[in-house]
């Protein structure tokens, strides 16, 4: 039976991928990462891991061997962090458009310059576009869960899709936290066996990537966006397999008093159960404050968001942003959650504030100042025209 | 654009699952100029056949190299590496 365990997050990341039995680990050290391959290399070595491990010299071959494997018909994982991540990008791209269900852990990490080797996530939402499916974890145990679903979905014939779990480095990769781990009969037969329908054969040849000519071109990336809009649904029916199976449950859109709640924290990662911290005091003092997780990143879980937002009793949404759009809108997930919501005619008020960049910690009263910048808002009818960085020194 | 896949038919990421059917992709309309082989002074060494970028030189019964329109893209390579100059580029003429 499972057990529950004080664990380095990362090391049960690690344990996570080595549950799924993965074949091929093809990975470059990068902190915060480096824990979950180094992990992986011991599982390799130490002959509890029947993988190849492959040691890169950069990420960019790190993903492309990931890539490879996966069309070779390997189950494939990698993991990274920040410039590594950046590094791989043309291959991260790739790797969704030639529909390789490549497992991907990503630690968030800021992007230089300058040099930040901490937690925001830039890193992510600099890959917003590259078609992955992207969900966020927002503790030790989600990361190990997600990791492993992770698999399943992806893999999953109707899918076929790159799947990158996102966790906060330092603040969840190097925590050492009690994690129900799995004993591998448990979980005999939850994944199962990875086929590619067009697996790289010699004895069936067939031309991966090729050339896409203007008039192919658009038609091949409408397909990828299709495929990724409909593999909603199997996420939904691998994390309610899971549920069913294991007890914990994932949502796309998670909650916390949201249900009377007038103001609402739109948070990503693990500043969630910081911001739920925040909740529970507050609500000690009469405040009807709540928060909304957007756990699944893409695809973007509209009517989930709509279904959880646009309620008489929310008055404003105040989005926490962990990056910025720098001369844009400021605010990445703002600017989606609010145009999301466009065409509802009983939309909250939508506000952006940032905070927490570069793993500056976010305070209990930086929390209590992005509710109220919300409450603020309503009070006075009027959204602030710029988001707001909280924690800012001017 | 009549004669291409619409996005629900083609196959999974635009993969090709019949070996070889390039040769149906016919690349010769981007050319200016074609290659034009005085047989009179060829000795038929082959240099244009091996240097063709595309492999769009053939040989015909008689053992004489000649460039296939379809395939040759105009880059006159065979013109510059042919050892007896004989291979003349000439305008391609568009109807």
């Amino acid at each position: 039976m499972a057990k529950r365990v004080g664990i380095e997050v990362a090391i049960a990341i690690a344990e996570a991928a080595a549950l799924a039995e993965v074949e091929v680990v093809s990975a470059y050290p990068i902190t915060p990462q480096t824990h979950i391959v180094e992990h992986l290399a011991e599982l390799v070595a130490d002959g509890e891991l029947n993988a190849e491990f492959i040691t890169v010299e950069s990420e960019h071959t790190a993903m492309s061997a990931a890539l490879g494997a996966s069309l070779a018909g390997a189950r494939a994982f990698t993991s990274t962090s920040s410039q590594g991540l950046a590094l791989m990008n043309e291959i991260v791209y790739i790797t969704s458009s030639m529909r390789a269900p490549v497992v991907m852990a990503l630690a968030n990490r800021a992007l230089s310059a300058p040099i930040n080797i901490w937690n925001d996530h830039s890193d992510v939402m600099n890959e917003r576009d590259t078609g992955w499916i992207s969900i966020f974890a927002n503790n030790g145990q989600e990361a190990y869960d997600l990791t492993f679903m992770a698999f399943k979905i992806g893999e999953h014939p109707d899918v076929l899709l790159p799947v990158m779990i996102n966790f906060d480095g330092f603040l969840l990769t190097h925590v050492i936290e009690p994690i129900w781990m799995f004993e591998k009969d448990e979980v005999k037969g939850f994944i199962p066996p990875y086929n590619h329908p067009y697996r790289l054969d010699p004895k069936n040849p067939v031309t991966m990537g090729p050339v896409g000519l203007p008039e192919i071109y658009t038609e091949v990336k409408k397909q990828q966006d299709v495929a990724i809009r409909n593999s909603r649904r199997i996420i939904d029916q691998v994390w309610k397999e899971f549920e069913e199976n294991f007890g914990r449950r994932y949502q796309a859109v998670e909650t916390y008093y949201a249900d009377d709640a007038e103001i609402i924290l739109l948070t990503q990662g693990s500043v969630t159960e910081a911001a739920q911290v925040v909740v529970d005091e507050m609500r000690k003092q009469g405040k009807k404050w709540g928060v909304v997780e957007l756990r699944l990143w893409r695809p973007f879980p509209f009517e989930d968001l709509k279904d959880v937002l646009c309620r008489d009793n929310v008055k404003c949404v105040v989005v926490l942003d962990r990056a910025i759009s720098f001369g844009g809108q400021l605010g990445i997930v703002m600017s989606e959650v609010r145009s999301a919501l466009y065409h509802e005619s009983n939309r909250p008020m939508v506000v952006g504030v940032t905070s927490g960049l570069g793993g500056r910690d976010i305070k209990f009263d930086e929390y209590v100042r992005m509710f109220e910048i919300g409450e603020e808002a309503y009070r006075t009818g009027k959204e602030p025209e710029e988001v707001i960085i909280v924690g800012l020194r001017e | 654009m009549r004669g291409f896949p619409s996005w629900k038919e083609l196959t999974l990421a635009a993969i090709i699952t019949e070996p070889g059917n390039s040769v149906e992709y016919k690349t010769g309309d981007w050319k200016t100029f074609y290659p034009v082989v005085d047989h009179e002074r060829c000795i038929k060494c082959g240099t244009c056949w091996a240097f063709c970028p595309e492999y769009a030189f053939e040989v015909d019964e008689e053992g004489r190299f000649v460039a296939n329109r379809d395939y040759c893209k105009g880059c006159g390579i065979c013109a510059e590496e042919c050892p007896r100059k004989c291979i003349t580029m000439v305008e391609e003429e568009v109807e």
